[in-house]
């Protein structure tokens, strides 16, 4: 980096942060979305049917696909890897 | 219709595909026009070989079984996928930096490339391994079994035993023949992943050509098939919540920890960027291939008679519905699920036995012999070989034994909850600095042996290896150690219960076991280096050597490409090192060469690890760079040293310099001293000699004589006090003078020096100015010498003070013990640089000739201070000529 570097080059890193912010999310979120069949009741009127189950579980599935699949085509090519952010920085 | 021997030649004809596809993947690779061999796609592909027979196979039974739990299995993968920033970009980097080779080499890696604790790793990796091998096998022979029995009629039905024997030894030969074709660098086999992802083209479409078929062509259409769903045995959710989470979080440890995974993820990754598009397209990959699975298991209850194995429904449905092409087409995915498994898991294998058992013991067996040739390729692919043989032969031995009646999908977890042990130490390894190799070998085997004893022994059965009784009471009547209710919390499902303890005392023991040990100094700098990896450089690390190795270099470079042709390698190098004879620096570029010249003879991957042999490290000994950082601390000090010399040497010059210009100065007074001299003696001399021949004639007058007189007997008075000032100075300075010591009032000395100096002057008198109240000191000296000393002084002052009304002050004080007195004149005083010369032996300051003396008289003053135990100096900036004469105080009293 520059000493000074432009406010356009900032707002692009700044943009590639929360990019990379986003991708670390992505397990949480999905991992919080699949916890949520813990909470289906296992007898009793409010059972789920299982084609129900399936279409949530797919739904998040492909969600996520689609979502991961977007989040790293915006992501920066080549080799910038290493200076947009450090894990756990 | 011989349909056996039509899948045994369908087969055959499908393995020699992959065999072409393997070939022209390696010969593109090797003429480096593999471009589309390392795409990203490729790499996703080759991700596959996760999804194996039991997936292929065992999904739908587990579904049948077990509703959507074996979504579990997939989406804990898919969760790693997606969460590749975290961990998956650390792995491939630190696996590229460090040259990693297998998953016993990560963690023997970054824990000080501790052998044992690879060593450790290969024995859980090929126990937790070859239950699943066996899986394969099991799936491949039933899925055999299953045409056999369709067409049993008129054909005889292979033994059970004969055809999983076959596969094994068809696999071996196939991974052998692919996985040890080359020992390409970093252990990438191109053709091999080539050849697997194909075989996951092949896989998935096969999977959805069923399904297609199933819910499409048997069901009838999407909503039907739903309310099929809805209506069967599993048509509600019926999860405990445990399994569903402790599943998930199974599956991903796996995925991360499984050696065949390893190797795809980590060890056969080209670009790191292809964790990009795999971290998305692996998920969907996962997600198509189950998408189908509940379907075909619930039209396979639905239609299939009761009883019939729902591990087998993706074959059997076709079969039953008379698609004998689907079936077929299943029967390969099948195949291709099992063998592209086995073949990867073999290579990882005896990658790890090969490299952390075999070579070790090779090269420590032969590392000092004598034997100058042999050829170390052949013996890296053979042991490479045998391994591969001994891991699949491993596999089929406990099919065997096992009896292959196990429903698949249970041994396939209980396989994910052995390698699941690696977790806490990979992990911990990745992100935690402190973590150390003592607590990997506590975590480990805490891990591993509960989960020996708590899941893999139980799950033979009560009573075939754990008795039964232990099974129910617990060893020795412990009832809270009993296999599957540890500390008496019993009722849990035995597979959860086996991975919380297992994964949690395996924790717990990892970090203490690293609390409280010290790493070495290698375990912290590969701690820094893996936890900081993004923070070093991207580029594999070069070799760093030791002297000492070069000779282990030369014997091991000899056998490998030949006594005559190593020395002149060897030769060549030291020569451009600028070094004579044959053994050069084994310095990083040395290293390098070698390594490049030796992988022309046995492949890179082997020359890296021969090199890693003797340098002593799996990869960059780093050792070795400790030992040049200490010959480089030597160095350094040793360059102190010098540095500390040199200067000695300087000042000592400096001193030679100052004492050789004094030496010739006081060469120059010398002889200035001799010329002075005879001057002073002659100028006398010859007014006399002058005089007196004028006084032996006749004639002269009385008043003329009497002058001549005079004036001889002046110059001989003149002569006789040069003299005398030579021989006081003589005495002086030899030290034979001897002192009468009196007592005597300072003011009375300076008295009769003011009178003496001052009587018969001729001219303008200086004036003295003193202040008599401070001269009243009494000293014990010799007054006399002292007098001498203070006539000098106010003489020369009287002489050559040229201030129009000359003053001159004396100032007296006392200054701790000692007695100081000041003369000091307001005339111009003596220039800067001749104030060091005015104490030497006829120097004078001004060249006019003044007062005639013969310049002695400040070195004279000079010594009788030093007899009397004080000193004159020069006083700079007075204002004019100051000297100061300093006493001790020591014996003087004041006065009154």
């Amino acid at each position: 980096m520059t000493d000074r570097p432009a406010l356009f080059l900032e707002r692009r890193s700044y943009r590639r942060r929360r990019l990379t912010d986003m991708i670390r999310a992505l397990p949480v979120v999905g991992a919080l979305l699949w916890a949520v069949p813990l909470l289906w009741p296992l007898e009793g009127e409010g059972t789920v049917r299982t084609s129900d189950a399936i279409i949530y579980i797919f739904s998040v599935w492909a969600g996520l696909i689609v979502v991961s699949a977007l989040l790293t085509r915006l992501m920066p090519r080549g080799e910038g890897r290493t200076d947009d952010g450090q894990d756990g920085a | 219709m011989a349909p056996l021997n039509i899948l045994i030649a369908v087969c055959l004809i499908y393995v020699a595909f992959l065999f072409v596809v393997a070939f022209a993947a390696e010969r593109a690779a090797m003429r480096g026009r593999g471009g589309w061999l390392r795409s990203p796609v490729v790499y996703t592909l080759s991700l596959s070989i996760y999804c194996t027979a039991w997936t292929f196979y065992g999904a739908v039974g587990y579904a049948a079984r077990s509703g959507l739990e074996y979504l579990t299995i997939y989406i804990g993968p898919s969760l790693v996928m997606f969460g590749w920033w975290w961990v998956l970009r650390r792995l491939v980097r630190i696996g590229r930096s460090q040259r990693i080779t297998s998953i016993a080499d990560m963690i023997s890696s970054r824990y000080g490339k501790s052998n044992m604790l690879a060593v450790g790793v290969t024995v859980l990796a090929v126990i937790g391994t070859t239950p699943y091998i066996a899986l394969q096998l099991q799936s491949v022979t039933l899925s055999f079994e299953v045409f056999s029995d369709v067409q049993a009629a008129g054909q005889t039905a292979p033994d059970h035993g004969a055809t999983a024997l076959w596969v094994a030894v068809g696999l071996s030969f196939f991974t052998i023949l692919f996985g040890t074709r080359n020992l390409d660098v970093n252990e990438r086999h191109h053709g091999v992943v080539m050849a697997i992802a194909v075989e996951a083209v092949v896989k998935l479409f096969a999977l959805l050509a069923v399904g297609v078929f199933v819910v499409w062509g048997v069901a009838g259409g999407m909503s039907e098939t739903l309310a099929r769903i809805d209506a069967s045995e599993i048509g509600t959710w019926q999860m405990a919540g445990g399994r569903w989470a402790g599943l998930i979080f199974l599956s991903a440890a796996a995925f991360l920890c499984l050696p065949r995974m390893f190797q795809v993820l980590v060890v056969e990754n080209d670009n790191e960027s292809h964790l990009r598009t795999a971290s998305w397209a692996f998920p969907a990959y996962v997600m198509v291939m189950s998408l189908f699975v509940v379907p075909i298991a619930v039209m396979g209850l639905e239609i299939l008679p009761e009883g019939a194995n729902p591990d087998l429904f993706v074959l059997t449905l076709p079969l039953a519905t008379g698609q004998e092409a689907l079936a077929m087409l299943s029967f390969l995915g099948g195949f291709s699920s099992a063998t592209s498994m086995v073949i990867v898991a073999a290579i990882a294998l005896s990658t790890m036995v090969s490299n952390h058992i075999v070579m070790p013991i090779w090269l420590r067996a032969t590392g000092g012999g004598a034997m100058v040739s042999g050829d170390v390729r052949h013996v890296v692919i053979l042991s490479r070989r045998v391994s591969i043989a001994g891991v699949v032969g491993l596999g089929y031995l406990y099919f065997r034994f096992s009896g292959g009646g196990t429903a698949l999908a249970s041994i396939g977890l209980i396989a994910f909850a052995g390698v699941s042990q690696f977790l806490p130490v990979l992990i911990g390894g990745l992100f935690w600095r402190g973590a150390t190799r003592v607590g990997a070998f506590c975590g480990l085997s805490v891990g591993f042996v509960i989960w020996v004893y708590a899941l893999l022994l139980p799950s033979f059965g009560a009573g075939v290896i754990l008795p039964a009784d232990l099974m129910a009471e617990g060893p020795f009547g412990l009832g809270w150690l009993r296999p599957e209710a540890f500390f008496g919390i019993a009722g849990m499902d035995p597979l959860i219960h086996a991975i919380l303890w297992s994964i949690s005392l395996n924790t717990l023991a990892f970090f203490v076991g690293s609390l409280v040990s010290f790493p070495s100094p290698l375990e912290r700098l590969q701690g820094a280096q893996f936890v900081n990896i993004f923070e070093h450089s991207s580029r594999p690390q070069s070799w760093a050597g030791g002297k000492a190795q070069a000779e282990d270099l030369m014997v091991m470079a000899q056998r490998i490409i030949g006594a005559r042709e190593a020395q002149a390698l060897f030769e060549s190098e030291a020569r451009k090192q600028g070094m004579s004879g044959v053994l050069p620096e084994p310095n990083a570029r040395f290293l390098d060469v070698l390594e490049r010249e030796l992988a022309g003879s046995v492949g890179t991957a082997t020359a890296h690890a021969m090199i890693g042999q003797i340098t002593g490290g799996a990869s960059v000994s780093v050792e070795d760079l400790m030992a040049v950082a200490n010959e480089t601390a030597q160095i350094m000090e040793h360059s102190s040293q010098l540095e500390a010399k040199s200067e000695e040497l300087a000042r000592t010059a400096r001193q030679l310099r100052q004492a050789n210009e004094k030496l010739t100065q006081i060469s120059v007074q010398k002889d200035a001293f001799l010329s002075q001299i005879s001057h002073e003696l002659r100028t006398p001399m010859t007014s006399i000699r002058a005089f007196s021949e004028i006084l032996r004639e006749d004639g002269l007058g009385a008043g003329a004589r009497d002058k001549y007189a005079t004036i001889i007997h002046d110059e001989a008075i003149r002569l006789t006090r040069l003299l005398d000032d030579l021989l006081d100075l003589s005495v002086l300075e030899n030290g034979q003078v001897s002192l009468r010591e009196q007592s005597a009032d300072l003011g009375t000395v300076l008295d009769h020096a003011i009178a003496t100096a001052l009587t018969g002057v001729s001219g303008p008198v200086i004036r003295i100015r003193r202040d008599r109240a401070a001269e009243a000191i009494r000293l014990h000296t010799d007054p006399g010498r002292l007098a001498q000393v203070f006539i000098n002084l106010i003489g020369n002052a009287q002489k050559y003070c040229d201030a129009e009304a000359p003053v001159l002050t004396i100032e007296v004080r006392r200054a701790g013990g000692r007695v100081v007195v000041d003369f000091i004149d307001n005339g111009k005083g003596i220039a800067t640089d001749a104030q060091g010369m005015v104490f030497e032996k006829f120097a004078r300051v001004s060249s006019a000739h003044r007062a005639g003396g013969a310049g002695l008289g400040l070195a004279i003053c000079r010594e009788i201070m030093l007899r009397l135990g004080g000193s004159v100096s020069y006083l700079p900036g007075q204002g004019g000529a100051a000297f100061r004469v300093e006493l001790p105080a020591s014996g003087s009293m004041a006065a009154q």
